[in-house]
């Protein structure tokens, strides 16, 4: 073996074997992430954290109750707000609507998928804390809302999209009309993966504090109905990250810690639900 | 009989013009799909009219100037493009070289089973979300780059301008390590699909002219999907520029200009979250707004960029593998 050969296969075997320390460098940050969250966070989570409110500022213990009730409502109304356009719209860009207007609704949905965070704050603000002159759960809920609809409506689309066209066929062969067709054929057959997205959408905004900061603001109390400012998990982290006093760091951690495990965990269930054999029902 | 015909017959061709609902399914669907729409437009119309007054006042000097003093209500935000570029760049230059290698890693050497679960953990590492970055990035980051990281580039590099200054922890090369691990997910799983889609002819025919594994995944793979891969960094470039909370965390929000990556500045999604409630008077508060324009105007451009680039490389990628 000459020496050139055998330098280039050394430079082949040296920058292949850097490839897969690239790769596991980047994969262990994920958990180094997770263990550095648990050991400083899991310490610090007791029931207080679930049950209590805020303690009065200098005083230690209390707990983060508001902003966990504050975070479900948030996200409640976002669903209820970003899920039905995004799975509606899906469905039209797939089953209904001609190439110009899918091509319009595609590029208004990718354009927003691409709107930085806090820009959907901006926006959200100007709609719906400006006119009333009061942060709100409705104005927050609204731009994490917003930021759901992208992500629900491409994958609606693309899943209804790949239900074979024979099924559709089929029922209409059997008399039904387009959206009877629609509705218990062809929306039953791509429904895992539709679920799976809209989990993720679900996942993505749950950990979204930008849009928040300026919407739903914060609470140290509880929030009461829709229509005031409210304290989310989120939030709470970054300011508690920022004070100045150990015993808020150490509840953002713990709250960073229960924020981090839903979200992970509601990422697995949704890649658990796809790949368990997608859609297609065997006729 | 005659008389009551009428409107059951009338009701009944409404009915069928109505093809047992399809229409009024398509109307509803219509609606939904449209206020997408709607929403989208209403948010440029937004940003824009709600950024009327420094537009007006300041014009294209806004972004050439250097001072930010909302008491003397003076607006520029230099100092946040500035910062926004520098933490931007630095988090590039760490990320792609990292990013690209994981791809090749994935795409062309792990064997499927670990390919795939190398890639799940990427995802859920995309799916961290910004705030625990940020999280960590003040508690464990910032301390690290402030006893050992720095201080050893000082050493080492300290008559380059970028590494002088003293050592804070805090600024712009924390924010931009910070931002480069945030980012990287989202150049391996765009670049891994980019090679998957590249030919096999073309590794095959490399590897038959006596090409090591490396040259031919390097001198051949990797310039075939080049524009893909330059797509997925815009698409990086794009989520680091707007990229907020982590970047508020640890850049030290000073609206300062300064060669040295140790010294703390400021981006422009850092300051838009810091000091909007904040804003007193509509000239400030606008200042702000024309500043999320101008981010938006960015990620829209990149974004855009990033579109074009994929599609034409898998579009090469099917069209050659047809022929």
């Amino acid at each position: 073996m000459s020496g050139r050969l055998r330098w280039r296969k050394f430079v082949s075997g040296f920058m292949l074997a850097m490839t897969g320390v690239c790769a596991l460098v980047t994969v262990s940050v994920l958990f180094f992430v997770l263990g550095d969250l648990v050991v400083h966070g899991g310490t610090s989570i007791n029931w207080n954290f679930f049950t209590k409110l805020p303690a009065p500022v200098g005083e230690t213990g209390g707990g983060m109750a508001n902003a966990i009730v504050g975070s479900a409502k948030l996200l409640a109304l976002a669903s209820l707000i970003g899920v039905p356009i995004g799975f509606l719209g899906g469905v039209y860009l797939a089953e209904f609507s001609g190439s110009t207007v899918a091509f319009v609704v595609r590029y208004a949905a990718d354009l927003l998928n691409g709107v930085p965070s806090i820009v959907i704050g901006i926006f959200a603000y100007a709609l719906l804390v400006l006119p009333f002159k009061h942060f709100s759960t409705i104005a927050g809920s609204f731009a994490l809302g917003l930021m759901m609809i992208p992500i629900t409506l491409r994958s609606t689309e693309q899943f209804l999209n790949g239900v074979p066209r024979a099924l559709r066929e089929g029922s209409m062969a059997l008399g039904a009309s387009k959206w009877k067709t629609i509705q218990a054929v062809v929306i039953p057959a791509a429904y895992r993966g539709i679920l799976t997205a809209i989990l993720l959408a679900f996942a993505r905004v749950a950990g979204e504090t930008a849009p928040l900061l300026f919407t739903a603001l914060g609470n140290r109390y509880w929030s009461h109905g829709w229509n005031e400012p409210t304290a989310s998990l989120p939030v709470v982290i970054y300011t508690y990250a920022l004070s100045p006093y150990e015993d808020w760091h150490r509840q953002a951690w713990a709250a960073g810690l229960v924020l981090l495990g839903l979200i992970l965990i509601i990422n697995i269930v949704a890649r658990a639900i796809l790949s368990r054999g997608i859609s297609v029902p065997r006729a | 009989m005659t008389p009551s015909a009428g409107p059951i017959a009338s009701s009944r061709s409404f009915l069928s013009r109505l093809r047992h609902g399809d229409e009024i399914a398509h109307l509803i669907t219509f609606l939904f799909a449209a206020s997408v729409v709607l929403v989208t437009v209403l948010l440029v119309f937004v940003l824009w009219q709600q950024s009327l007054l420094p537009r007006h006042k300041f014009g294209f000097d806004f972004f050439f100037t250097r001072v930010w003093d909302p008491v003397s209500e003076e607006f520029g935000a230099l100092p946040f493009i500035y910062g926004t570029i520098v933490t931007t760049a630095v988090a590039l230059l760490i990320s792609v070289p990292l990013g690209l290698g994981a791809a090749i890693f994935l795409a062309e050497l792990a064997p499927q089973k670990i390919s795939d679960t190398l890639q799940f953990f990427i995802d859920l590492l995309a799916a961290v979300p910004s705030v625990i970055y940020g999280l960590l990035g003040i508690f464990v980051v910032v301390p690290v780059m402030r006893t050992v990281i720095e201080p050893a580039l000082k050493n080492a590099l300290g008559f380059l301008p970028f590494f002088q200054g003293p050592a804070y922890g805090i600024g712009f090369l924390t924010a931009g390590i910070v931002l480069a691990i945030m980012i990287v997910p989202y150049i391996i799983s765009v670049s891994r699909e980019i090679l998957l889609a590249v030919p096999r002819e073309q590794r095959e025919a490399a590897l038959a002219l006596g090409a090591t594994r490396w040259e031919s995944t390097w001198k051949v793979v990797v310039p075939f999907a080049r524009t893909g891969i330059m797509g997925s960094i815009f698409l990086a470039m794009a989520r680091a520029l707007g990229e907020t909370m982590a970047v508020a965390m640890v850049i030290g929000n000073t609206p300062a200009i300064s060669a040295s990556l140790f010294s703390p500045g400021y981006s422009i999604a850092a300051v838009i979250a810091n000091e909007f409630t904040e804003a007193t008077g509509d000239l400030y508060l606008q200042a702000l707004v024309e500043l999320g324009l101008v981010l938006f105007l960015l990620t829209f451009l990149l974004n855009g960029i990033a579109r074009l680039l994929i599609v034409a490389t898998t579009q090469k990628g099917s069209k050659t593998a047809q022929v």
